[in-house]
């Protein structure tokens, strides 16, 4: 409930705002809660959006060195 | 010259070859005796030495045939030979002649019939799973929505397109190429060491680590998919610590790393749905949510404030709570300094009426003077009544008085008895028994006198008969001036304890 939302996933914020939600829902919460209830919930779902935003395709391909371990990736372009 | 022809053995004009000579003609007849063959036999021993080639053995329940593939020949066959695989090897025959030996060079090997093939599969399979490498327990979940997205497979070709526009489609991610050649020879230690290179990659290094990686190719022969039934490649896939999702060849097609992977998608395309979520079905259901969160927040807001309201509805008006109050104290209030007064006033009254007039000096001197005539007269009856017998004191005391005549009695009773027993044992014990027998005891004064030399001394005696005392005069001087008989305290020799003197009975009183 309380973790950072920085440590939280984009799955993991959205379990707990469903959940945030449907206690919110049920009414059988007290005022002061439901207002941190409603805080909170506000706070995840600028973090999810913020992580549904973040949708950009980058394409790269490794680069190997002699021994065949990774080295690098370089943008490439495949259509 | 006929030393020549002496000795003409059978046959010696057969001309001579060296072995070489030999040798080569015997190369040069299978060569072109067996220019291009296919041999149908199972693959036997095989053996790779650093020089690239590829020897192993063809064989049947009876024979054995070498079979050579060269270092060129051996990277492109579709299908490695694999000890007990039956195949149908094409090539030529030649020889060594080194070795005195004949074998195949191999240009191609293809298994004889797909079943022979399956066969071996399967038994690779089983072999496989006895390890756990397939266990259920190994299997990863996939992340729901992975940053960085690693794909195992060939750069060009219509697999890695297919994966990048669904993934496009669906949630653009970044995606990371390990190219591979996805068939041949060096398909399976290309797949396998890119598989490990993402795992090798460092959390947070230059080159991103992939959140799952998903390995992929085209369809194709059960020849070009081999690669994917390598060992290699399935340990690779089972060791991944990072999810993997396998989508080699068609659905129908399935190879061991289908088997060792977390995921087995059917085709490339059908990898990248399993990897992602769609991105608008997220921003959906995010605003599905939102929704929701609002109107409960507003649902939670109106319950209250309706609540709210309702009970300021019932609450009275603080007002009108307190007016009732308010107006009584007022009335109150007027009336106190009146009924302070009224009852001072009345008090007063009561004083005049009832205690005034008779608090006098007088009067209370009448009263003591009557008082005191009371007291006197209570004085002068006290000594009467103290006088007077008190019944009950009286009774009392004749009850004392009876129950001490009754322990005298008792008392005196004990005591006569007592004493009748004692002179009942005086009697026994006492010298006066032998007084009665004809016995005198001799004092002088107190002292009662045992010998002829003592009497002789005193001038005095007393003999004391049974019944009563003489006194004696010894020597002629007997005179009658000896005191009173006295009690024998110090008692006769005779006499065991001081007894009461007999005749004087009248001192039984004493004891009381």
């Amino acid at each position: 409930m309380t973790a950072p939302l920085s440590d939280l996933s984009f799955e993991q914020a959205l379990a707990e705002l469903e959940t945030l939600v449907e206690k919110l829902e049920s009414g059988n919460v007290p005022l002061e809660e439901s207002i941190a209830l409603y805080e909170r919930g506000a706070a995840l779902k600028a973090h999810c959006e913020q992580k549904l935003k973040a949708a950009e395709e980058k394409v790269a391909q490794i680069t190997q060195g002699p021994d065949g371990q990774a080295t690098g990736a370089a943008p490439v372009e495949i259509n | 010259m006929s030393d020549l022809f002496d000795d003409p053995e059978p046959g010696s004009n057969t001309p001579e070859f060296t072995v070489t000579e030999l040798s080569g003609q015997v190369k040069r007849t299978i060569e072109q005796g067996y220019g291009h063959v296919r041999v149908r036999g199972e693959v036997g021993r095989v053996s790779r030495p650093a020089s690239g080639h590829l020897y192993f053995d063809l064989k049947d329940d009876r024979a054995v045939l070498a079979a050579v593939a060269w270092k060129g020949t051996a990277s492109r066959l579709r299908t490695p030979p694999e000890a007990g695989l039956e195949v149908v090897a094409t090539g030529k025959l030649t020889t060594f002649a080194g070795q005195s030996r004949y074998q195949m060079v191999v240009e191609d090997i293809a298994p004889a019939g797909a079943g022979a093939l399956m066969a071996m599969l399967e038994r690779r399979r089983k072999a496989l799973e006895a390890e756990g490498l397939f266990d259920r327990a190994r299997k990863q979940p996939l992340p729901f929505l992975p940053d960085v997205i690693g794909v195992v497979t060939s750069p060009s070709g219509a697999v890695i397109r297919d994966i990048l526009h669904r993934l496009r489609d669906r949630f653009p991610r970044k995606v990371l190429i390990w190219p591979v050649p996805v068939q041949g020879e060096a398909c399976a230690p290309a797949v396998a060491a890119a598989i490990r290179g993402f795992n090798a990659l460092p959390e947070g290094g230059a080159v991103p680590r992939p959140d799952v990686i998903i390995v992929a190719r085209g369809g194709g022969s059960v020849e070009d998919l081999w690669g994917f039934n390598e060992e290699e490649v399935v340990r690779a896939a089972a060791d991944s610590r990072i999810p993997l999702i396998s989508a080699v060849g068609h659905e129908t097609d399935t190879t061991l790393i289908d088997f060792a992977a977390d995921q087995r998608a059917p085709t490339p395309t059908a990898a990248a749905e399993m990897a992602v979520p769609v991105r608008l079905d997220l921003l959906s259901s995010l605003s599905a949510l939102e929704d929701r969160r609002l109107r409960a927040m507003s649902r939670v807001l109106e319950g209250r404030g309706q609540r709210l309201r309702d009970l300021a509805r019932a609450l009275p008006r603080g007002e009108a709570l307190l007016a009732a109050q308010s107006q009584t104290l007022d009335a109150l209030a007027g009336r106190l300094p009146r009924a302070l007064s009224g009852l001072a006033q009345r008090r007063r009254l009561q004083l005049t009426e009832r205690g005034a007039g008779r608090l006098r000096p007088d009067l209370l001197a009448n009263d003591l003077k009557r008082r005191g005539q009371e007291v006197h007269r209570l004085v002068r009856r006290m000594p009467a009544a103290l006088a007077r017998p008190m019944p009950e004191r009286a009774a009392r005391l004749d009850r004392a008085s009876a129950a001490l005549d009754r322990v005298v009695a008792e008392r005196q009773r004990q005591g006569r008895e007592a004493l009748a027993g004692l002179d009942r044992m005086l009697r026994t014990l006492g010298y006066e028994a032998t007084l009665a027998r004809g016995f005198a005891v001799v004092r002088a004064g107190d002292t009662v006198v045992t010998t002829q030399a003592a009497a002789a001394k005193e001038a005095v005696l007393e003999i004391e008969f049974r019944d009563g005392r003489l006194p004696v005069r010894s020597d002629g001087g007997g005179g009658s001036g000896t005191p009173p008989p006295k009690k024998p305290s110090g008692g006769a020799a005779t006499d065991s304890k001081p007894a009461l003197s007999k005749p004087t009975g009248g001192g039984q009183g004493e004891l009381f």
